[in-house]
């Protein structure tokens, strides 16, 4: 009877694992295939199978970069529960034999003022002087790869909540193969640098939020210009302004275009498409993501014999990205929107 | 001390995690070519009785200027009639139709991103609009997986 208990027991231990195992998979291609992988070979996102990077992280830093996220860093907070999360995880590490690494949660003590001065000489030309990170939107997917992984920011407040003072001095003893990320130890430094280092990054916790983890706050989330004109006149207008801002003019069309039958479209809601391609070039390399809001479009419309251009405000958009690097396209997209816009109503 | 700040940061970012929406866009990896994943795309989206009003070829402009780029369009879409009862009696949202998705190529895979309707009722808080907008988010939702999980 025994047996017969312990064997069942063992089978449905056995189905728990295979169905958390199935949801670790499904979770995981839902929420971070898209950025790191189908199998975890990276993209925007990290390389998460690599084995050095799975080498010198714990669970509980992968488990708290999920909930956290990077603040102004593309990756998202996440709202999943605490056991879906630990899905994901154990998904994540499935695909290295290895056990996954525990660091220590004690402080690491050293002289920061010293490892400042060797993060300046050491780190600084990948992860930037204060800590911000390599430029660039990850790498990103729809462009040209020069490097496998982007130096992470050490200063982004989710790094530093999620990552414990060992889990980063293992990673600066060890390097991380197959990134540019370096072994210090082989470098020539001593373990007492390495924890000076270690000190320096942990101190960055003390300064104000880095402008990289900024969002932009504003309340609009649409851009709105009175036109004194007719319909007719304020869509002429709306394309010399772009035009005289150094967009190029795509094409006209009613918002109901390729809804409502030919002919019987809204004459009084028009769409009117331009383009800065050296922009759109330059957002697409920041951020292949901001596709979702090409090409730009302002909609003249007429309303109770008034007629008034509208758009999207950039500003507003750019929270949804979580992306700092995008905030000052968005704000120079708004300005221009507005530009034109009034441009056109003079 | 250090322990202090530590839990400080991390109860401010658990915090801003709750307050603030968790990922505010709809973003899959199918492992369709792009050719492929686009079908799938605008069949998911047309048996779920939307239109297909335009594919704007982002990467045909890039590339007649001169700019490299991988396969990039931006699929609109919508239904008759209910883009135009909304927009006459919420002119506001006019700059957010007809609803989008960006697909774009990532070597043999395909990536589509668009963002969650769920995000217009943080933009238009008008009770009246918030069906709509999990009406659109559940449809969206269908129309990404069906082509996530296209095979």
């Amino acid at each position: 009877m025994h047996k017969i208990i312990t064997l069942t027991l063992l089978v449905l231990a056995g189905s728990f694992q295979a169905q958390a195992a199935s949801d670790g998979a499904r979770l995981y291609a839902r929420n971070c295939a898209a950025c790191h992988g189908e199998n975890g070979g990276g993209g925007l996102g990290v390389p998460l199978s690599l084995p050095s990077f799975q080498a010198t992280v714990s669970n509980d830093y992968l488990h708290q970069t999920i909930r956290l996220g990077r603040p102004g860093r593309v990756m998202p907070t996440s709202a999943l529960p605490d056991t879906d999360i630990d899905a994901i995880v154990s998904h994540i590490r499935s695909w290295n034999k290895a056990p996954a690494p525990q660091f220590s949660t004690t402080p690491v003590k050293g002289n920061a003022e010293h490892g400042r001065a060797l993060y300046a000489a050491q780190c600084a030309a990948c992860h930037g002087a204060g800590g911000e990170g390599g430029k660039g939107t990850g790498v990103t997917f729809s462009r040209p790869r020069d490097l496998p992984i982007m130096a992470p920011a050490l200063n982004n407040p989710g790094f530093l909540a999620a990552a414990s003072d060992s889990m980063i001095k293992k990673t600066l003893m060890n390097g991380r193969e197959g990134t540019p990320m370096v072994s210090f130890l082989k470098q020539g430094l001593k373990e007492k640098d390495i924890d000076d280092i270690v000190s320096f990054i942990r101190s960055l916790e003390k300064i104000s939020r880095p402008r990289h983890a900024e969002v932009l706050e504003t309340e609009q989330a649409v851009l709105t210009v009175d036109s004194p004109y007719d319909l007719k006149t304020t869509i002429e207008n709306v394309k010399r302004a772009a035009s005289s801002n150094n967009f190029l003019f795509i094409r006209e069309q009613p918002l109901s275009h390729g809804l409502a039958p030919t002919g019987q479209e809204d004459p009084r809601q028009q769409i009117i498409y331009f383009c800065n391609f050296s922009m759109l070039n330059a957002a697409l390399a920041t951020d292949p993501r901001v596709g979702l809001f090409l090409p730009c479009r302002i909609t003249v419309v007429e309303q109770n014999g008034k007629v008034k251009m509208m758009t999207v405000n950039p500003k507003r958009l750019s929270k949804i990205f979580n992306n700092a690097e995008l905030n000052t396209l968005c704000d120079e997209m708004t300005k221009h929107y507005l530009t034109i816009m009034e441009e056109a109503a003079i | 001390m250090k322990r202090t700040m530590r839990f400080l940061i991390t109860a401010l970012l658990l915090g801003l995690a709750s307050a603030t929406s968790a990922d505010q866009l709809l973003m899959i990896r199918s492992g369709l070519s792009f050719p492929e994943a686009m079908m799938a795309l605008q069949n998911a989206i047309t048996t779920r009785g939307y239109k297909v009003t335009h594919v704007q070829n982002v990467d045909i402009g890039l590339t007649k200027i001169g700019y490299k780029t991988d396969q990039y369009k931006v699929v609109f879409y919508g239904k008759a009639e209910e883009i135009a009862q909304l927009t006459a009696k919420h002119p506001d949202l006019i700059p957010y139709l007809p609803l989008n998705v960006a697909i774009f190529a990532e070597r043999d895979n395909t990536i589509l991103v668009t963002d969650r309707p769920s995000v217009l009722a943080d933009f238009f808080p008008d009770p009246e609009l918030k069906n709509v907008f999990m009406h659109w988010e559940k449809d969206l939702t269908e129309i990404v997986n069906e082509v996530q999980e296209a095979r």
